[in-house]
């Protein structure tokens, strides 16, 4: 053992514990290829897409509904403006829902009753369930209140139900973040709870919350498993225009077209996938911007 | 509900209430020249502002034989004690001993803890404040509190000021002139004056801290309780906050918890001494006030061995 004053006369330049050791540099390799091989697969799926959907990536794509006849004028039309319907019914049942049921679980709920513990298990669980129960279970619910299943508020139901745990555990997080401090500090000039949660820590959870919110809505945008259990798949030829209305979306526009033979769907399929690709890419661009705009050092 | 007065009431309706109910505790400074005898018993020069404090303090706040629970641990027991009208009140003590336990309990800010529990009786104007008909709310706004660490709220210094005026909706005529009003009481006008609308965060700590200290007067409180208010200050910082509170002891009755001996005997009229003793079986530390007095007393002349031993520097 080095006395204090060996050690200090010891170069503390020399690397005994560095970054150039064998193991740690066979780690750093192995990390390094689980990326390469990650970014690889991606990349493949996206130069293959580009590919082969390139010469429909046209006006026809976003403008025109799909043909039986002319598949190589058709176009995804009703599919966009399908998701687009869904993923609004979607957000505007799950945002509300599941913000104050975090706001209930984490600034309300008293962790010893076994009611709330008995939500926080389910919860957790809940986020793990696959999506296509969901649609059995919005399936099940629109037979017995005697709705159609197809429908855009169906669909609605179905993928609010999927990414409601993720809303609510993001936006748990969110609030969890902001400081014990700052509701504290409001409680303590006279304001009730409610007024704190409303005007304090919601607010400054609110990035974190629009963050989480966004990633799971990206992520209904892309599903297709319980839309296609509800009977989404049909051929559509006309814009949804409303909650009762059939619907199809992307991805279930693009599982009917990779189906086929013919290379015009595959065209098409690939052209669609290019589109979702897109749209989500902006969706998660959207979200890191809005955590880095947002970020907030306490 | 019956005859407490509420936190925004005049001078008036306290010194008429004190002066029924308690004779004893009329304002010293006109008892004073009038009665030798009374003033070398009752009323004492103490500090070096050289004010006139009664033997006895008026009662704001009481405590009577108060017991606090976090779950089944008892942090503190048996803590009897007034705190004074226009007086600051300082609780000095050993870390862990309860100091702050017993500062939350005053304004049921213990509440947010869950398992928290209070025995005993704690008065507010003689209403007892964790009776079942208070609302915690209302305690909180007559009884404000500034903490130990800066915590203003992530919005500009205007609205940090005007936020608890807003959520009490309290009257007024003018915000503009409220949030001068607190600012100036807080001696931080003339340092923020021209950035009213940006962000408190870009405030130093011990602006932060006057900032909360506006905030809290803004809601007009009677009693302002204080944890360690300095504690991540500089020394210029702190005596720019004690300098502060001598001040603001004429219009609101102060409650300070602070480990620094040389500041509770620079600013506080009075001074309870706590320390922590551990239980026989459990080992338990329970807190417990040894000795409540003058703080002139207390630095000088203590009657406990053990506040003589602490004010030495012997323990803690
Ligand atoms: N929120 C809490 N939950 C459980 N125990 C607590 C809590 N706050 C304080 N205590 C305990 O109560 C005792 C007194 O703590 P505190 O009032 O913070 O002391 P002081 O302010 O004098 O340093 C300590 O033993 C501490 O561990
Ligand atoms: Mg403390």
């Amino acid at each position: 053992m080095a006395t204090i004053g060996q050690l200090a006369t010891q170069p503390i330049k020399a690397r005994k514990h560095g970054a150039k050791s064998p193991a740690s540099i066979a780690f750093l390799v192995a990390l390094w290829c689980a990326l390469g091989f990650s970014i690889l697969c991606l990349l493949t799926l996206l130069i293959t897409s580009v590919m082969d959907g390139l010469p429909r990536l046209d006006s026809n794509l976003l403008t025109q509904y799909t043909s039986q006849i002319a598949p190589e004028r058709g176009g995804a039309r009703a599919a966009i403006i399908g998701s687009l319907w869904v993923i609004a019914a979607t957000a505007i049942m799950a945002i509300p829902l599941g913000i104050a049921a975090a706001v209930y679980l984490e600034e309300f709920a008293d962790p010893r009753r076994w009611y709330n513990r008995l939500i926080e298990v389910n919860l957790q669980n809940l986020a793990a369930v696959p999506a296509i129960v969901y649609g059995l279970l919005t399936a099940g619910f629109a037979l017995s209140i005697g709705l159609r299943r197809g429908v855009v508020l169906a669909g609605g139901i179905a993928l609010a139900l999927l990414i409601l745990p993720v809303i609510i555990i993001t936006a748990r997080e969110a609030l969890r973040a902001v400081p014990a401090e700052i509701r504290q500090g409001s409680l303590a000039l006279g304001a009730t709870p409610l007024q704190t949660v409303w005007r304090q820590t919601l607010p400054s959870a609110i990035p974190g919350v629009a963050t989480g919110t966004i990633l799971a809505l990206s992520r209904a945008l892309g599903e297709a498993a319980p839309l296609l259990l509800l009977g989404g798949l049909v051929t559509i030829r006309f814009d949804p225009n409303g909650l009762l209305s059939g619907f199809t979306t992307l991805p279930i526009q693009i599982f009917n077209w990779a189906g086929r033979a013919e290379a015009d769907f595959q065209q098409l399929a690939a052209a669609a996938i290019i589109l979702l690709l897109v749209m989500l890419l902006l969706m998660n661009a959207l979200a890191i911007l809005i955590r880095n705009r947002y970020q907030r050092q306490w | 509900m019956t005859t407490a007065p509420s936190g925004s009431t005049t001078p008036t309706d306290w010194t008429d209430m004190t002066s029924t109910d308690a004779p004893t505790t009329e304002r010293p400074a006109a008892a004073a020249p009038q009665d030798a005898s009374a003033r070398e018993i009752d009323v004492r020069v103490d500090r070096a502002s050289g004010r006139y404090l009664p033997e006895v303090p008026t009662p704001v706040i009481e405590c009577t034989d108060v017991d606090i629970f976090y779950g089944q641990f008892r942090a503190v027991h048996g803590v009897s004690l007034v705190y004074g009208k226009n007086e600051i009140t300082a609780m000095i003590g050993p870390s862990g001993c309860g100091k702050s336990t017993v500062l939350r309990s005053l304004n049921r800010m213990n509440d947010l803890i869950t398992g928290a529990r209070v025995t005993g009786k704690i008065t507010y104007h003689g209403q007892d404040i964790y009776g079942s008909d208070v609302d915690p709310i209302e305690v909180r706004r007559r009884i404000g509190m500034v903490f130990q660490k800066p915590n203003p709220f992530p919005k500009s210094i205007y609205d940090n000021i005007a936020y608890g005026p807003r959520v009490t909706g309290m009257k007024v005529s003018s915000m503009d002139d409220l949030v001068e009003e607190s600012l100036r009481g807080a001696a931080l006008w003339d340092e923020v004056k021209d950035k009213l609308k940006q962000s408190a965060y870009g405030l130093s700590g011990g602006q932060q801290q006057r900032l909360c200290i506006a905030r809290t007067i803004a809601v007009r409180p009677e009693v302002i309780l204080m944890d360690e208010p300095c504690s991540s200050l500089d020394p210029i910082a702190t005596a720019r906050i004690e300098d502060l509170m001598e001040d603001l002891r004429k219009d609101f009755t102060i409650i300070i918890v602070t480990h620094n001996m040389q500041q509770a005997a620079r600013v506080a009229d009075r001074t309870a001494f706590f320390t922590a003793k551990a239980a026989e079986g459990t080992g338990d530390r329970t807190g417990q006030l040894v000795e409540y007095d003058l703080t002139s007393k207390i630095f000088s002349n203590p009657a406990d061995r053990r506040t003589e031993d602490y004010i030495s520097g012997r323990f803690g």
